[in-house]
Formats: structure tokens, sequence, C-alpha cells
């Protein structure tokens, strides 16, 4: 088989759809993972470990931290750099006592009033044996209804891979932003593909069906903000693009907190409530 | 016996069950046994020969709780395909040829009744449906349900059958999962019952959101109920599951169900709970 040259123009290459290209970006292996932009926006950052009732999740991390001296409840999937360490971290996918130590964490935000900011970079809740005796769903579940009604500002960011309810479970906040190449979806491309065509080498047909850029969610009303990347991404810029997102939550912290909780908690409940797409028939 | 030819003639999905109940007589898929159907109709889908649990729509499952004269509810929602999604055929076009399979609007069914001297909402998931998948219809009827039981004080009881969020309204499914959990918190708060019912299947978003979050959580004989596929997850832990895996017994012996009840005791049971939670 001969390759693709200027002189032969015979194999015509597909053109790859946007939002594939946003998806392998959004995976990139350089890509800053949420521990590199907590590192670099936060300061006296106190890790707290455990779900006081089964154990520590590596896959998550919770802590005390400080954004420009402001006490806040920091919460992020960790996916580890080394090899080793990825598999320790289960490349990002929590388990149920991930989930459940995540909103321990929360409660303790919401017990002293602090303002609660999530990270999320993962393929999905871990699927896994133990996962499923230890209440996978139950937990996502538990997750999903007591954030709706945290009384602290809650703001989720997806910074690069936000996967279906393993995403949500740490997403259900008043301001839930994506980074600019990051991706948000109910389910990955390459499992769309293997389902619906039945062939999961169509990953980019699927990934551009989903609609899963930052653009796609927001114009189905599902975002509440797109923070901006360095060109070209950012792993071309870590440091930038942490400086781009701190500039993002600040301003959204600071609006969050100027609403009175009621009216926070109101807000939160009825964007949520209102996300609808239907019409009325005869 | 061409009414149960499908070991050599294998047809895949839906249309495998319609052939299999046209004609008079069915095959039972666990004891194997020929079963009239008739018997079985009359029987609530359950196999009288060896108690296997059929898959029961959703209207007859509202017809089988609910006492004549209750009412159908917002059964008007229709997809907006949001996405405009095709794969190898249009969304829009498997959503006219489920409607018209079905006689439904989607992949629910709500009512307001009485269950047992209580007045109740029931919303029932249709598996005939798309799979009884999660879009924005379900989520808003769903959601509704849990507004019309906060607002009335009726308890709620949802029957689910579902294969997860119907990844073709994309993000828009998954968020269905937050507006219904969020509804449910303030039903909650206003100590209104909700009992949630899981049949075969519950799955994905729709185990990882309301199905999980009942007052009491129940289920039915043999219902496969779990986060993650089977198959998926055998390929990430690369060795075969237990036998009962993700089945009534497993997550009640790992304490995520309140008990596993028969179809034919399944309104009696519910009709007991509602005595416990509230006045008459
Ligand atoms: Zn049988």
């Amino acid at each position: 088989m001969s390759e693709p040259t200027a002189t032969n123009p015979a194999v015509v290459q597909e053109p790859v759809p946007e939002a594939w290209v946003k998806t392998e970006l959004a995976r990139h292996p350089q890509r800053p993972d949420p521990l590199a932009f907590i590192e670099r926006m936060f300061t006296d950052v106190s890790q707290i470990y455990g779900d006081r009732a089964f154990g520590d999740d590596p896959a998550m991390f919770c802590a005390m931290a400080r954004l420009d001296g402001e006490e806040v409840m920091v919460i992020a999937n960790l996916k580890g750099r080394s090899t080793k360490e990825k598999v320790h971290r289960k490349f990002g996918m929590p388990d149920p006592e991930g989930y459940r130590k995540a909103l321990r964490a929360m409660k303790l935000a919401e017990k002293f009033g602090r303002p609660v900011l999530t990270f999320i970079d993962l393929m999905g809740a871990n699927p896994g044996l133990g996962a499923e005796e230890r209440g996978q769903a139950e937990a996502i579940a538990r997750n999903l209804l007591e954030m709706s009604r945290l009384r602290i500002p809650t703001i989720a960011t997806i910074t690069g891979e936000g996967g279906s309810g393993g995403a949500l479970a740490l997403a259900v906040t008043d301001r839930v932003l994506m980074l600019e190449k990051a991706i948000y979806s109910v389910i990955s491309p390459e499992a769309c593909a293997s389902i619906m065509w039945r062939d999961a080498s169509k990953r980019a047909q699927a990934a551009a069906a989903l609609k899963a850029t930052a653009d796609g969610v927001k114009s189905v009303k599902c975002l509440d903000d797109v923070v901006p990347e360095p060109e070209g991404g950012a792993h071309t810029n870590p440091g930038e693009a942490a400086r781009l997102l701190a500039e993002r939550l600040h301003l959204h912290l600071e609006e969050l907190k100027a609403l009175p909780v009621e009216e926070l908690l109101q807000r939160r409940y009825e964007k949520f409530r209102n996300i609808a797409q239907f019409y009325t028939a005869e | 016996m061409s009414w149960f030819r499908r070991e050599e003639n294998k047809i895949e999905g839906a249309s495998e069950s319609r052939v299999r109940t046209e004609g008079l007589w069915i095959k039972c898929d666990e004891c194997g046994q020929i079963i009239w159907k008739a018997d079985l109709d009359s029987n609530l889908q359950v196999c009288p020969k060896c108690g296997f649990h059929f898959k029961l729509g959703a209207l007859a499952r509202i017809e089988s709780l609910l006492e004549p004269g209750y009412e159908l509810v917002d059964g008007n929602l229709r997809s907006t395909d949001p996405l405009e999604f095709a794969d190898l055929k249009p969304y829009a076009g498997r959503l006219k040829k489920a409607q018209h399979d079905t006689g439904l609007n989607d992949a629910v069914v709500s009512a307001v009744g009485m269950l047992g001297g209580h007045r109740v909402v029931v919303s029932a998931m249709e598996f005939g449906f798309i799979g009884g998948s999660m879009g924005a219809v379900v989520g808003e009827t769903i959601a509704r349900a849990v507004d019309r039981a906060r607002e009335t004080r009726q308890p709620l009881i949802v029957v689910s059958a579902s294969g997860g969020a119907r990844m073709m309204e994309g993000i828009v499914s998954l968020m269905q999962m937050a507006k219904i959990s969020a509804a449910l918190a303030k039903l909650d708060e206003a100590r209104v019952p909700y009992i949630s019912v899981m049949t075969d299947p519950t799955a994905g978003g729709v185990t990882a959101s309301f199905a999980m979050l009942g007052d009491l959580n129940l289920a039915e004989p043999g219902a496969l109920i779990g986060f993650a596929g089977p198959r998926v997850i055998e390929q990430t832990i690369r060795q075969k599951l237990p036998d009962g895996f993700q089945r009534p017994e497993f997550l009640r012996e790992h304490g995520f169900l309140d008990a596993v009840v028969p179809r034919k005791e399944l309104k009696s049971y519910l009709a007991r709970a509602l005595d416990f939670m509230q006045v008459r």
C-alpha cells in the first residue's frame, strides 16, 4: 500500500472531525493533570484521606487549600504520572470509597462554610468487581443528590476528560467549567462507536456525533463557562493554562459568594432542573 | 414447532422477543418449558412453571399496581433530538420507530392512582423503547413525577427498566441524572415517601441516580442491576465474573437492596411499606 503524498493523490484521507482533534488534546499525555493545576493555583494544600467507612481511594484527592489566601476545599481525581503510580491510581478512575471520601470532604467544607472546587479528568468511574460490590452506582447517586443541596458555593472544572457519571458525581455544582479543549460526555467515543457503529475504529465519527467538546456542551446549555487555553493546548504552557483557569475561578467564586445561600441553592436547583430538550406533542 | 425456532434462526434485539411472543405458545427463557401465552399474560408475565420474570411493559406494570380508575399523566413529551444525532441510522428515525412500536412518546409512563388505600404517583420505565434509555424526555417525565409527589404529598414509586443514559442525547442525557437526583433531594426534605423498584435490567446512569436513592430500594427476582456492564468489567479485570454477579441477591448481600420482591407480591409489599411511611 502506498503512502499518500503530494504526487500520489490516489489515497484520499477523510478529514478528521474537530471533536476528535480536541478529544486527542484532552487526552494528550503531556496535558497537565488536575493535580498539576492544583499545585500551580493553590497554596497551603493539606491533603485529607479516607471515606471513614471502607478505606482511602488513591484515585481521589481532597485537600484544604488556599486560593489567594481564601480557604477552600479542593477535590480532584488523581491520575498518577509514572506507570507504577498510574496503575496504583487506577488511571484516575475512582472507586465508591473515592466518591464517598469526596462527599465527606464536601460536607466538611459545608460545615465550616468553605467553598468547594472540584477538578475532573477521568475516563469514568472504575468499572470493577469491587466497585460493584461496594456500590459504585449508589456512591455516584448519593453524590448527585447531596451536591444539589450543599449550602456553600461549588464550582467544577473539567480539565481534560469528563467521563460520564464518574465525572458528574463531582460536578453537580453552581458553576460547571470546561477547559477549551476538554471533553465531557455521556459515553466515550470508543464505546459509543463500538455500540452504535459496531466498530470501535469509528471513534472520530462518534466523537463528532456526541458533541462532547466545550462548545458542543455549551450549545445544549449544560455548561456555564469555557476556560481559554494557551494556543496549541494546555500542555504547551501549563503555567499559563493554570493562570487562565485561576482567573476564571476567582471571578465565579466572587459572584457566588455574593449570593444569599437560599438564592444560591435555588439557582443551582433550577439550572439542572431546566436542562430540558423536549416539546409537548398534541 | 416453528414458534420457537430461534436457536437455528437467530434474530437479534427487540424483534427476537416479538417473534417468540407472537402465536399462542412461548418457550420460557429459564426452564425451557413451553407455556401458553395466555397463562403468562394472566400471571403478570411470570412463568407459571418456574417463576421466571419476563419483562413487563410500562402500561401493564401500572395496571398491575394501581386500582382501576388511575390516570396517566405527562405522556405528551417528545424528544427534540438535541444533538441531531446520527450513527448508522438517524436517531430521529429510531425515535419514530420506537414510538410506532410501543405507542408511547418515550421510555417512561407516569400515572396517579390508588395503591392499597394510598394515593400514589407511579413512573414505570418501558424497556421496549430504545432499551428504556434515559434522555431528556425520560428525565423530565420522572422529574415531573417527583415534583407532583412533593406538591401533592403523595408517595412516589419508580419502576426502573433501563440500559442507562441514552447516548444519542449525549451530555443532555447525563444531566438528567443530576436533575432527577436534585428533585429527589427536595422530596426527601419534604418527607414524602419514595420507593425505587429495580427490574431487569437496571443499569448505568439510571442505577447511578434515582434507582439507588429510594427510601426503600427493591428489586424483582433475577433482575440485572449494576453500574458498569458485565462485559466491560470482564474486559477490565480480565477474569470471569462470579455466578449471580449484579443479581438481586448479590446486591442485597452487599447492602444495597432492602428486599427482593416477586412481582406478584410487589403491590402488597408497597402497600405495607406505605402504611409504615405515612398515615393512610
Ligand atoms: Zn419457566
